[in-house]
């Protein structure tokens, strides 16, 4: 099977070196310990921290592409998403197409209108729902998700997985999932990482 | 010119002064007093030892002296900028950046005026390039130091912002864009109200200076003007190159942002 994302000896100050295949619509979850190096993991992944190491995107390498252009394929979202503007869609891309975010908007049960909320009056949970639409928005081909419903309830969290679940079916787009919660683990099945001390411990199914 | 000489104890009544709101601080333990008494000090012993040293230089103006003196007058105003940060850059850059941009700005400036502008003969004349210089570096030490130190800390404060930006995909300096402008703000923004308030507010100190020293009123208001000019081009482009080339050095090649190139200063 062709790898969509292709990690090999990926290294950084407190991590790996670690090898990681991703196909083209899978979900893989990852879980570990607090501070074990899940989030280091994701931030290595889209090019935040140094690193060294092999990784491929679709074949290319990524010295190859623009950083600019990496973080736009290889999306990164923060289990706490950062909002600077005053409304919401000050924080999407500027060449968003807008049938694409009505879209995805509705997959995540949030209405039209709220492209034109203050950033001060949306909650966490909101925030967190709005940080995966206009990560989603700049169409990348692989989606590393740190905790995307850590401040959600059940309902919008089952909403934000089979939002996830559908894109990646859809577009054949790859994503990496933090997750603690056990039954979440459940629900998403596929493949299950567990990093300890910044190492790949084990690799299993659900 | 009827310039009155100041004896040694108009000096010590106005030492007094100082004294005295040094003695007021401690008793109302606000901590100042050491840090009053000390910089009042410094200023004695350092602006004696300069004005013997600019009595000497101007006895012996050479060349070779001039440039010694701006080079010295450049390494302690580049210190002093680095002594501000409250997050400096480690290594070299820490000290490299604000004096690097200072030399550019400052010293191009000072060049500039004295050969199209003043025109003394020669043009590096100490007793017109020596207190330019020193105007100047010290108006761009001050822009330098607020702009970096600025840049430095909003960035560290807002790192989830600009790793936020980076993240969707935006470059370093779209990330870092709103923090550079409010540096470049507070760099510039002493000079742009020293401008605008100048003669209404305040008589500058130099135009003051010339005027106790007997020279016509218009004269040194054409002199406080070229030199305000100066100080605004002069602090201005060191500002902007300084929190240029700051912001850069906080990303890398492949535009990550490098928060370890930083680490706590003195005050931190």
């Amino acid at each position: 099977m062709d790898r969509l994302l292709d990690v090999r000896q990926l290294k950084t100050a407190h991590l790996g070196p670690l090898d990681l295949a991703l196909q083209p619509g899978e979900l893989v979850q990852v879980t570990g310990a607090s501070g074990a190096g899940k989030s280091l993991l994701l931030r290595a992944l889209a090019d935040l921290d140094p690193n060294t190491g092999e990784v491929k995107l679709n074949g290319d390498p990524r010295d190859t592409m623009a950083p600019v252009e990496w973080r736009r394929r290889v999306a990164y979202v923060p289990a706490e998403t950062a909002w600077w503007g005053e409304r919401v869609d000050e924080h999407l891309p500027i060449d968003f197409s807008r049938p694409a975010a009505l879209h995805l908007l509705e997959q995540v049960a949030l209405p039209e209108a709220c492209l034109g909320w203050e950033v001060e009056r949306l909650s966490s949970g909101e925030k967190q729902r709005l940080g995966l639409v206009r990560a989603l928005l700049n169409q990348p081909r692989v989606l590393l998700l740190d905790e995307p419903t850590a401040n959600l309830d059940l309902e919008n969290t089952k909403r934000i997985e089979r939002a996830v679940r559908g894109y990646l079916a859809e577009e054949d787009v790859a994503a990496l999932w933090v997750s603690h919660d056990t039954l979440q683990r459940q629900r998403l099945g596929g493949r299950i990482l567990t990093i300890s001390d910044g190492q790949l411990e084990a690799s299993a199914w659900t | 010119m009827d310039l009155i000489t100041l004896s040694p104890v108009d000096l010590a009544l106005a030492a007094l002064l100082v004294l005295a709101l040094a003695g007021v601080t401690v008793w109302a333990r606000m901590g100042l007093g050491r840090s009053l008494v000390i910089a009042g000090v410094r200023t004695v012993v350092q602006l004696l030892l300069v004005g013997l040293i600019l009595q000497t230089l101007f006895d012996h103006a050479q060349l070779g002296w001039v440039a010694l003196m701006a080079v010295v007058m450049l390494a302690v105003a580049g210190y002093e900028v680095m002594a501000r940060q409250q997050r400096r850059f480690t290594g070299l850059w820490g000290y490299g950046i604000g004096t690097a941009t200072m030399f550019i700005s400052a010293f191009a400036v000072t060049v500039l005026a004295l050969t199209t502008m003043v025109g003394p003969t020669p043009w590096w004349e100490p007793q017109y390039a020596i207190p330019l210089l020193g105007m100047l570096l010290g108006n761009t030490m001050t822009g330098i130091a607020l702009g970096l130190d600025r840049l430095t800390q909003t960035v560290w404060r807002e790192r989830r912002t600009i790793e936020g930006r980076l993240a969707l995909g935006a470059s370093w300096s779209e990330a870092v864009a709103t923090m550079r402008r409010e540096a470049a703000r507070s760099g510039l923004m002493p000079t742009i109200n020293a401008m605008a308030a100048a003669g209404i507010v305040s008589l500058p100190g130099m135009m003051t200076g010339q005027i106790l020293a007997g020279a016509p009123p218009v004269e040194a208001v054409k002199y406080q003007i070229l030199i305000m000019f100066l100080i605004a081009a002069g602090t201005g482009f060191g500002t902007l190159g300084a929190v240029w080339f700051a912001s850069r050095r906080l990303f890398d090649t492949r535009e990550r942002l490098r928060l370890d190139r930083l680490r706590a200063g003195r005050h931190a």
